[in-house]
């Protein structure tokens, strides 16, 4: 109808206290998704401020940094639905004096944002979505990239099993497309690191409800029989980023086998039971804040507002132009409680980052892979690498 | 000729007999544990049980006490050095990691790393004495050789903050590179040196202008630069060489204080943390967290010469005085 309007759950918050007088404010926007995603696991729904949450402890992050160089650091939230016009939101914040945007928003609606945000020279942080089209063929000048890319992660979840010697999988996938997606990714890995996928099977999304009262029996008499009579595997990889049935298949197998993937053992930037390399204190700093526990996508916000100010606190500038100068130079570096440095690809924009390989309980490694050599480095074995890009920053 | 080859024998046997045994106690992050080390024997002579994870540890001025960092127990313990055994507490505030004392010995300043802090600490009350507020995730400690600067490093703001002891505010704060571990000024006090773990840097700073005037990189031959993490510094007495920890890169640097040059690059334990020298300055012992061991490294050679097995995740180390 009206498309001004058309940004529905308005939220504009002000993070910071007022800037220091004469100092230097940096405004920074995030636009994020109203809707989430519902999880087969209930203690999964993500929070309404999922995201938004890891921003805004950067910014305070940033500001406790700011205050001994008279910088101060504010956040504005636009939560965008489905429908809605994400260049109108672009506008918006442009409009406020922000050049700087951290983005949670699917594939096709970053895009949108990035190419209306060019006129205006806003700078975007894609902590969202893991598409690798967005670092290959639909990868922008304008977009760095917090979130891990699908390639990365199916990466460093192959690294690990092919170091477990779990070179068999059985792959299950979704019927959605983002299933289909990640599935494109663990093919590529497997292939890449030796692993052999023995069959694929289709777990077809039929409808109805998750929370049902006797639903349970269904799915353990469901399962065994959609998993059996396979070939001999070692491990059932399941890819269903949209939340299907991954979780039903762990001990659920017609034959005793791990599940890894999108259940069991799953590949991610961040995991509340972290607590390597110094991760305890952002844990017990962001659980103190918002009481609850820091999710991945938490993570990648706030890595890209850690970002920003790591970069302002050395260029003493605002300036969106000056800001990403510095952030593709050989000086800048992020510290993220990954136990190394984190920089940013120059083919693609992407953040080089170590995957963690979490079972919901603990992180059970960090790839990375021991024996996983790369001439320039280590981390440039999880995803597109420079040799393979297929990306044209303009 | 035979008389001075004699005398020469007696000559070092007498010195080798003399080495005194000096004291080192090392703090186990992981197994709640300090080992105690006898600098003769090389071998653990006692494990003293303390509060969870311990990490910074120190002796007080008087030699009365041996003061452990707990940090999961928000604590600071104190060992009775006569006893061998926790005798007291101090109360340091959230998840103390590190700390430092006032060159008089009466004051502690302790980082605490869960709450943007440095807390005071009145040694002979065993109370706080009020607090410094810093950046984000507070870490390294050190105390200028007049006293009249405290240095404290912030591992995720980057920064080394100067703060004067009797003001008890922060008066300068310097960018250095990505999460900085620890700092140590030179024996002369005319240079403040600051390790960027993440970074990979050790920035040289000038602790009057208030600048980093040089930073030392560091490459180990067919090793990426990834896992060259610097942590501990020590600085020999005469000033002349500086020993810094590379983490999990499993070697000791050794750099000209003059020239800011490597020179050396010793091939020790697994994640190499903190350091002590003995108080003759002949040996360096260096903390191996992965390896749970000790290296000892003879000074003057420069070599590594001995491994001591210790608890697990060894940290730091605290060195008696005699």
């Amino acid at each position: 109808m009206l498309r001004g309007f058309c940004i529905a759950a308005f939220l504009l918050i002000a993070m910071s206290a007022a800037p220091a007088a004469n100092g230097l404010n940096v405004k920074i926007g995030y636009l994020g998704r109203a809707d989430k995603t519902e999880t087969i696991s209930l203690i999964e729904m993500p929070a309404a401020n999922d995201g938004a949450a890891g921003a805004e402890l950067a910014i305070d992050d940033n500001d406790t940094t700011g205050k001994f160089l008279n910088q101060s650091f504010s956040l504005q939230e636009l939560l965008l639905k489905d429908q809605d016009d994400p260049a109108a939101a672009v506008q918006k914040l442009a409009g406020n004096g922000i050049s700087l945007i951290v983005t949670d928003l699917p594939a096709a609606m970053l895009l949108k944002a990035a190419d209306a945000g060019r006129q205006h020279g806003v700078f975007f942080f894609n902590a969202g979505a893991t598409d690798d089209r967005l670092r290959q063929e639909d990868c922008r000048a304008n977009v760095i990239h917090t979130a891990p890319s699908r390639a990365m992660l199916a990466d460093g979840l192959a690294q690990y099993l092919v170091w477990k010697h779990w070179t068999h999988w059985l792959l299950v996938v979704g019927s959605h497309a983002p299933d289909k997606l990640f599935a494109d990714a663990l093919r590529r890995s497997a292939k890449r690191f030796g692993a052999q996928i023995v069959q694929e099977r289709e777990f077809k999304d039929t409808g109805g409800a998750r929370r049902t009262d006797s639903g349970l029996v269904q799915i353990q008499s469901q399962i065994p029989l959609f998993t059996q009579s396979a070939p001999d595997y070692d491990v059932l990889v399941a890819a269903d980023e949209s939340q299907v049935f991954a979780d039903y298949m762990p001990y659920r197998t017609s034959q005793p086998r791990p599940v890894a993937g999108s259940a069991g053992l799953e590949p991610t930037t961040w995991d509340p039971a972290f607590d390597q390399w110094g991760a305890i204190q952002l844990q017990s700093r962001f659980e103190k804040k918002f009481s609850r526990w820091m999710t991945a996508l938490d993570m990648q916000a706030w890595m890209a507002v850690r970002m920003v100010g790591e970069a302002v606190s050395h260029v003493n500038s605002d300036d969106a132009k000056a800001v990403l100068k510095y952030m593709e130079g050989p000086d800048f570096a992020l510290a993220a409680f990954k136990g190394r440095k984190l920089t940013v690809r120059d083919w693609d924009l992407q953040l080089r980052q170590p995957i963690l390989l979490a079972d919901g309980r603990t992180v059970v490694s960090v790839s990375p892979q021991q024996g996983f050599l790369h001439q320039y480095s280590e981390l440039d074995t999880l995803g597109i690498d420079r040799p393979e890009t297929k990306c044209k920053l303009k | 000729m035979w008389l001075r080859f004699i005398l020469g024998i007696a000559l070092a046997l007498l010195l080798g007999g003399q080495a005194s045994a000096y004291r080192a106690y090392v703090a186990n992050e992981r197994s709640n544990t300090v080992s105690l080390i006898d600098t003769d024997s090389w071998k653990v002579v006692k494990t003293i049980e303390v509060g969870q994870r311990p990490r910074g540890i120190a002796y007080t001025k008087d030699q009365k006490y041996v003061l452990v960092a707990c940090g999961d127990d928000d604590t600071i313990q104190m060992i009775d050095t006569s006893t061998n055994t926790v005798s007291g507490t101090l109360p340091s505030g959230p998840d103390p990691e590190f700390f430092t004392a006032s060159p008089d010995g009466k004051f502690l300043y302790v980082a605490n790393e869960n709450d943007n802090t440095v807390t005071i600490i009145d040694i002979a009350r065993r109370a706080q004495n009020g607090a410094v507020q810093v950046g984000v995730e507070p870490e390294g400690m050190a105390m200028s050789p007049d006293g009249k600067i405290l240095i404290n490093t912030s591992e995720t703001t980057n920064m080394a903050h100067f703060i004067d002891p009797a003001k008890r505010e922060v008066v300068a704060s310097v960018l250095v590179d990505q999460r900085p571990r620890f700092a140590a000024f030179t024996p002369d006090g005319s240079e403040l040196w600051v390790s960027s773990e993440v970074g990979g840097t050790v920035s040289v700073i000038d602790p009057v202008k208030r600048v980093v005037k040089q930073k030392i990189e560091f490459a180990i031959a067919g090793m990426r630069p990834d896992p060259i993490q610097p942590v501990g510094i020590n600085i020999t007495s005469d000033g002349k060489l500086a020993f810094i920890a590379l983490g999990p890169a499993n070697h000791v640097a050794v750099v000209d204080v003059k020239t800011h040059k490597v020179i050396k690059y010793l091939l020790v334990g697994e994640r190499v943390w903190h350091m002590a020298f003995t108080p003759d300055g002949k040996y360096l012992l260096t903390a191996n967290g992965v390896s749970n061991d000790v290296s000892v490294i003879d000074v003057a050679a420069l070599k590594v010469v001995n491994t001591v097995q210790v608890g697990e995740l060894p940290w730091g180390i605290a060195m008696s005085d005699h």
